[in-house]
């Protein structure tokens, strides 16, 4: 039996999620600020991150929001086999719901219609960067994030040979992140794709950021990965801003996925400490 | 930590009385500025006319605020990465620039430039624009309005915590 379910709907929830996710960040980047607060010795970043921990508490009390780069709206939506949207499509009404967010917070306009010669602005932050999984079931699930563009502009990614196995991995991750220095407002977490091809480890990445903060991954082998990864970069000084310190990365999230017999791709999307993403299940 | 009241325009006796890492509360009037409004700025100054503002007397803060809310004065502000803007600095510091708000690393050559031009760079944090806005007495867009965020917006600042990065 088909569930018929009315465009409106989900929109309406999508537009109230970007204009949530604004003002609040991931509550679990405010705890992991905290405890990253209680270990750190550098006066400098002491003082930046009691400011990052007061702007958590002053930009939903003000409606002033968390980062002049409101970002781009990046949407993952698992769309249920037996899920019948009714009135606008998948695309229209994401991009509806970015509009009316924008005209509505306001969010800042951060999207040009063409990269290269114009560069106009778009005005109103559409089109949103879309990607539809079918999957069973009457629901649809939607990841949401606020990018911005700072620590998007220094993410990576690189085709590596399979013979440079963890320790290769490691090190790519770790100088990458480490040539990116303060310009993608650390602390960062960190969502690393691990196989597919060209386009599938970049997704991963991406992906990745949406898992829970500091989630332990299923498997121990990776899992421990994670922690190299970030005890690794922490140890290296670039710390909260660049202003030295231990806390560079608050997370390492790594998703894997099977590729070419000849292929190891590797892809690290970067996020800043204004950590932006909801989900919705209707 | 120590915190330092400064107030634009500033004399090189002040620049230089600053350290790296010094935390400034900066108040005075700056202008906004990003990756298009430098491209613009620069083609005026090349084709020899002067801009519509001392530089010498401001600072030019690397920011693309979010709009304002019927009721605010501003929108969120916050710095943008200063590194994208090291191409049009030495020609920026030549046309007398003294003062930039930013945030993140300059390249090796622009360190070198802002120190032998006697100028400042000041690092102020990124995603804290809510705590930022705290600090804008006045935000009004100046030139080139089409553009959005990436037009230039003069603003009044009271206390606006920074840091010194390059001095």
């Amino acid at each position: 039996m088909m569930r018929k379910i009315p465009s409106e709907i989900i929109q309406q929830a999508l537009y109230k999620a970007i204009s949530e996710i604004s003002y609040h960040c991931d509550p679990k980047v405010t705890s992991a600020l905290e405890q990253a607060l209680n270990r750190e010795t550098s006066e400098l970043a002491r003082d930046a991150l009691n400011s990052i921990l007061a702007n958590h508490r002053i930009s939903p009390e003000t409606n002033i929001p968390l980062c002049q780069d409101t970002g781009s709206t990046v949407v993952f939506a698992e769309l249920g086999a037996e899920l019948q949207i009714v009135g606008q499509t998948l695309p229209e009404l994401i991009n509806s719901a970015v509009r009316q967010a924008q005209k509505d917070c306001p969010l800042r306009a951060s999207t040009v219609a063409e990269p290269l010669f114009e560069r106009n602005n778009m005005g109103d932050n559409t089109p949103a960067i879309i990607h539809v999984e079918f999957v069973e079931g009457d629901q649809v699930r939607l990841q949401i994030a606020q990018k911005g563009g700072g620590a998007e502009n220094m993410s990576f990614m690189k085709m590596l040979s399979p013979s440079v196995g963890v320790e290769g991995i490691i090190d790519f991750v770790s100088e990458g992140v480490l040539a990116a220095g303060s310009r993608p407002c650390p602390p960062l977490i960190l969502g690393i794709g691990i196989g597919s091809n060209f386009e599938g480890a970049p997704l991963l990445a991406k992906k990745a950021l949406f898992e829970s903060l500091g989630r332990p991954h299923p498997d121990a082998r990776y899992r421990q990965m994670e922690t190299e990864i970030t005890q690794r970069i922490n140890a290296l000084g670039c710390g909260v801003q660049g202003f030295g310190g231990d806390c560079t990365v608050l997370a390492t999230h790594i998703l894997q996925a099977p590729c070419h017999i000849a292929s190891l791709p590797v892809a690290v999307n970067i996020e800043c400490h204004a950590h932006r993403h909801l989900e919705v299940i209707i | 930590m120590k915190e330092i009241r400064i107030k634009l325009p500033l004399s090189s006796e002040q620049i230089k009385s600053l350290k790296v890492n010094d935390k400034v509360l900066l108040s005075g009037t700056v202008y906004t500025a990003r990756d298009e409004a430098h491209k613009r700025m620069i083609t005026m100054l090349n084709k020899g006319e002067a801009l519509p503002f001392d530089l010498s007397e401001t600072a030019i803060f690397y920011c693309g605020p979010s709009p304002a809310a019927p009721d605010k004065i501003c929108g969120a502000i916050g710095p943008t990465t200063s590194s994208r803007m090291d191409p049009y600095t030495p020609e920026m510091l030549k046309a007398g620039l003294r003062v930039m708000i930013g945030k993140g690393d300059r390249s090796v050559e622009t360190q070198k430039d802002i120190k032998t031009a006697g100028a400042l760079y000041l690092i102020a944090i990124g995603g804290i624009s809510a705590v930022l806005s705290q600090s804008i007495v006045s935000c009004e867009t100046f030139l080139w309005e089409h553009l959005g965020a990436e037009a230039v917006y003069k603003m009044e600042l009271k206390d606006f915590p920074c840091y010194v990065g390059i001095v």
